[in-house]
């Protein structure tokens, strides 16, 4: 199987440039596996990954178009030459390596902790398992970023509207029947940017690796914010 | 250039479990503290945690920390330390409701309360009926917690040093530990942190063997520090294969499947559990389910056309039983192993897993450095979690301890380092030979010219690892292994990089990596052939039986001349009668 990928280092690269890679395809293997196997060939390649199995959220690259988690992405359902990128939109470090830090810097911005007003318990808060349920879709999410990256107003405006990742997280804490700071957490989404730069476009529900639907989180918030405001 | 150096009062290295509890506690008491860790923390592998953590809430069944310990205490083959157990029992407890009011969404009960399931090894009324213990959120409970400290990290505005490597510990002559060298793994430039504590939360060592359920990043760089810094490891020999591995890949599937009813079955369709642990089956003990699988395989009752490993069934559990407590474990049946459970069995072996042994440290988290029975802790260096060895998990480890271990003396060593600084105000003067040593072994791989690569020493490493040190050990199969691991090592000068460039060079980091690995490959090969009894996940066909008399004892290996001691279990629990040992049946 063939693979372009894209290859940039700082230090001895003018400017990027695809590099082609041809490897033996066993059963059962994902694209992570494919690029050890490149790494095999050039030990220079770099990119990130850790736990194989699509929990920790290191190996999000942009595979034929779209953004995936390399170690949960099988080949046999990738186009033949298989072109891999950096998640487009983020400054590359190196090869496949983007710099994160705004990424995470949004996610920072939604206070992203579970507030308490009243005093706590001895034992657990109490919480029914209808209350539990409303965090399903929300709290498996990994901070891959393949959303994010993945997200046309966030390439536009990454450093003011907080994108699909930092958003479903808000929505996390909104649902949580324990948090008592509701009120605050729609207050600091207000004004134009933030939240209301989504417009939609679903890339982040296409882009999600563990199925998670940040746009329909979004129209949740919004649908609050409606609800708050009458 | 100048080596850049920064001053923390706490150098925290590690942000998995272990590590973010440690830093909340000191960063809530505003110390002013450090988090290194080589992966931004929520990628830690705290996260990949599926089934659950212990504690004897009595939320579903009766239940109480004394049973908890005793489960704990037997589950170890009484080589566990009873005073840090007792004490990891009770503060369970404690533990889970403050994760609890932290924000970790687990699974509820009718009632509202925190979800419990049944795992291996536990029991109500001191090895009476089947308990349910172990805390829940679906089987992503490892996720839930990791992402739930860091975000109260970001409350509390830990300084996180992300993506940056620990290369070594720095000490003075009195050997007393100054702090790390450690390397920005982005420009690929070193940065000395100077701390008046440090703390040790680095995690596992999976990687040594060629089939794991641990992440790529479990490289055991912790314990090798610690060896390198001429301390020693504790009961190395003793490493889990969990039972349930994806057969052939490794990933984990939790015990937590066959807590919620599944069971293994072999060619025949046998539920062959119920031959080896007539009581307990498929919720015997990690060690015994494995040895158990293993042996089915051996006999030519294996599945598969290779006959190669057994089938965990689950297909008798609804599909809504699956689909809201066994979520995650569905998807990676299906995408790793091409099985739907609510429709066929999964294949499983085992899988490395997890090492008992580690750092020695007594119940508050100290590194203790001697073999001496009384000896004192080294003060100021504290070890918690996976690299670290209270000992609480002796020679085998209970399912749902292992979240509960790092969360407990993650806590209590960042209670500890708060006291200790307040006593001790000062940076001790700076060792620059020390951190000269430590230049040298990062200089050491700008070598140029011909050479193996890391990743040929390494497959050659892993492999002779799972060979020779695996689930079953005789002795000629061990010795063996050593002098392998041994030409191993040797090996490693002939290891050149193709990389010298600075910037995200994992080449590097790669191989400072398999110097670690194979460090602590030794000490677990070293000390696995000396131990000649068969206790927990230590099974010496050879020496098939447990020898209280002449091995209820910690073994302590140190890196100079492979040497090894050994110190005494602490049977003393704190408040209550010690459990005697007794044989050991599930």
């Amino acid at each position: 199987m063939k693979f372009s990928v894209y290859r940039y280092n700082p230090e001895t690269d003018s400017e990027p440039y695809m590099q082609m890679f041809e490897i033996e395809q066993r059963q059962g293997m994902m694209l992570r596996d494919a690029l050890l196997a490149i790494q095999e060939q050039d030990e220079s390649f770099t990119f990130r990954h850790s736990c194989g199995e699509g929990v920790c959220g290191s190996d999000g690259v942009n595979v034929n178009g779209s953004n995936k988690l390399a170690c949960i992405a099988p080949l046999t359902e990738l186009k033949d030459p298989v072109e891999v990128r950096p998640f487009p939109g983020r400054p590359v470090i190196r090869d496949l390596v983007v710099d994160m830090s705004q990424f995470y810097a949004q996610y920072n911005q939604v206070d992203p902790w579970l507030q308490r007003k009243e005093p706590l318990p001895e034992q657990e808060i109490l919480q029914t398992p209808e209350e539990r349920d409303q965090l399903d879709g929300l709290y498996e999410c990994i901070m891959c970023g393949c959303c994010s990256t993945a997200c046309p107003s966030f390439w536009w405006n990454p450093d003011k509207f907080l994108g699909p990742q930092a958003l479903l997280s808000a929505c996390r804490f909104l649902a949580d029947s324990r948090d008592q700071a509701g009120e605050e957490r729609l207050d600091k989404l207000e004004g134009p940017y933030k939240l209301f730069r989504c417009h939609t476009i679903m890339s982040c529900v296409e882009a999600c690796p563990k199925g998670l639907n940040p746009t329909k989180a979004i129209g949740h918030i919004k649908a609050i914010m409606l609800k708050e405001a009458i | 250039m100048a080596l850049e150096k920064q001053r923390f009062d706490t150098l925290i290295l590690g942000a998995g479990g272990a590590g973010l509890n440690a830093a909340l506690q000191l960063a809530n008491a505003n110390l002013k503290v450090a988090v290194v860790s080589k992966v931004f923390p929520t990628r830690s592998h705290t996260v990949a945690a599926q089934g659950g953590v212990n504690a004897a809430l009595a939320n579903v069944l009766p239940d109480n920390w004394h049973w908890h310990m005793f489960d704990t205490v037997k589950g170890s083959d009484y080589l566990g330390d009873q005073d840090a157990i007792e004490y990891m029992c009770r503060e369970a407890i404690p533990t889970v409701y403050e994760l609890e009011h932290n924000g970790v969404p687990f699974s509820r009960l009718a009632n509202g309360k925190i979800y419990q399931r049944a795992f291996g090894g536990q029991s109500q009324d001191f090895g009476g009926e089947q308990a349910a213990r172990t805390c829940a959120a679906a089987d992503r409970t490892g996720h839930a917690i990791l992402h739930t400290l860091y975000q109260q990290n970001i409350r509390a505005k830990t300084h996180f040093y992300d993506e940056y490597f620990a290369v070594d510990l720095i000490k003075d002559d009195a050997g007393m530990i100054l702090g790390a060298l450690v390397l920005n793994i982005a420009t690929g430039e070193p940065l000395l942190i100077e701390s008046k504590t440090t703390l040790l939360a680095t995690g596992g060592c999976g990687q040594v063997f060629r089939t794991t359920s641990n992440a790529h990043i479990n490289t055991g760089d912790g314990m090798a520090m610690v060896l390198r810094a001429d301390l020693p490891l504790m009961d190395m020999e003793f490493f889990q294969f969990h039972p349930t591995g994806i057969a052939g890949k490794g990933m984990l599937i939790t015990e937590g499947v066959r807590g919620e009813g599944g069971y293994l079955i072999n060619k025949d369709g046998d539920r062959f559990m119920e031959k080896y642990a007539p009581n307990a089956k498929d919720l015997a003990s990690r060690d015994v389910v494995a040895r158990s699988i293993v042996t089915e395989v051996r006999d030519g009752h294996g599945c598969g056309p290779e006959a190669d490993h057994v089938m965990l069934k689950v297909n008798h559990l609804s599909e809504d039983v699956i689909a809201k407590r066994l979520p995650g474990i569905r998807e990676s049946a299906k995408i790793f192993a091409g099985v739907d459970p609510v429709k066929d069995p999964i294949p499983v072996f085992p899988t490395a897993h997890y090492v008992m042994g580690g750092i020695p440290t007594d119940r508050f988290g100290r590194v203790m450095p001697t073999a001496d029975d009384d000896g004192e802790h080294l003060p100021g260096l504290y070890a918690a979690g996976e690299c670290a060895c209270a000992s609480v998990h002796g020679a085998n480890r209970l399912g749902g301890n292992s979240l509960l271990d790092i969360l407990v003396f993650g806590r209590l060593a960042g209670h500890n380092i708060i006291d200790y600084v307040k006593e001790n105000k000062a940076h001790r003067p700076l060792n620059e030979a020390s951190v000269e040593a430590s230049m040298a072994r990062l200089g050491r791989w700008d070598a140029k010219g011909d050479g193996m690569t890391v990743s040929q020493l390494r497959n050659e490493f892993r492999k002779t690892m799972e060979d020779h040190a695996g689930v079953f050990r005789v002795e000629d199969m061990m010795a063996e292994g050593v002098e392998k691991i041994k030409q191993v090592r040797e090996k490693l000068n002939d290891v050149r990089l193709t990389d010298h460039t600075r910037t995200f060079n994992t080449n590097r980091t790669e191989a400072l990596e398999l110097e670690n690995l194979i460090d602590v490959g030794l000490a677990i090969a070293v000390s696995a052939l000396h131990r000649k009894e068969s206790r927990g996940a230590h099974s010496r066909p050879d020496y098939p039986k447990r020898d209280d008399a002449e091995w209820m004892k910690h073994t302590l290996y140190w890196r100079e001349s492979d040497k090894l001691d050994y110190k005494g279990v602490r049977v003393q629990p704190l408040t209550v009668e010690s459990f005697p040992p007794k044989e050991r049946v599930y």
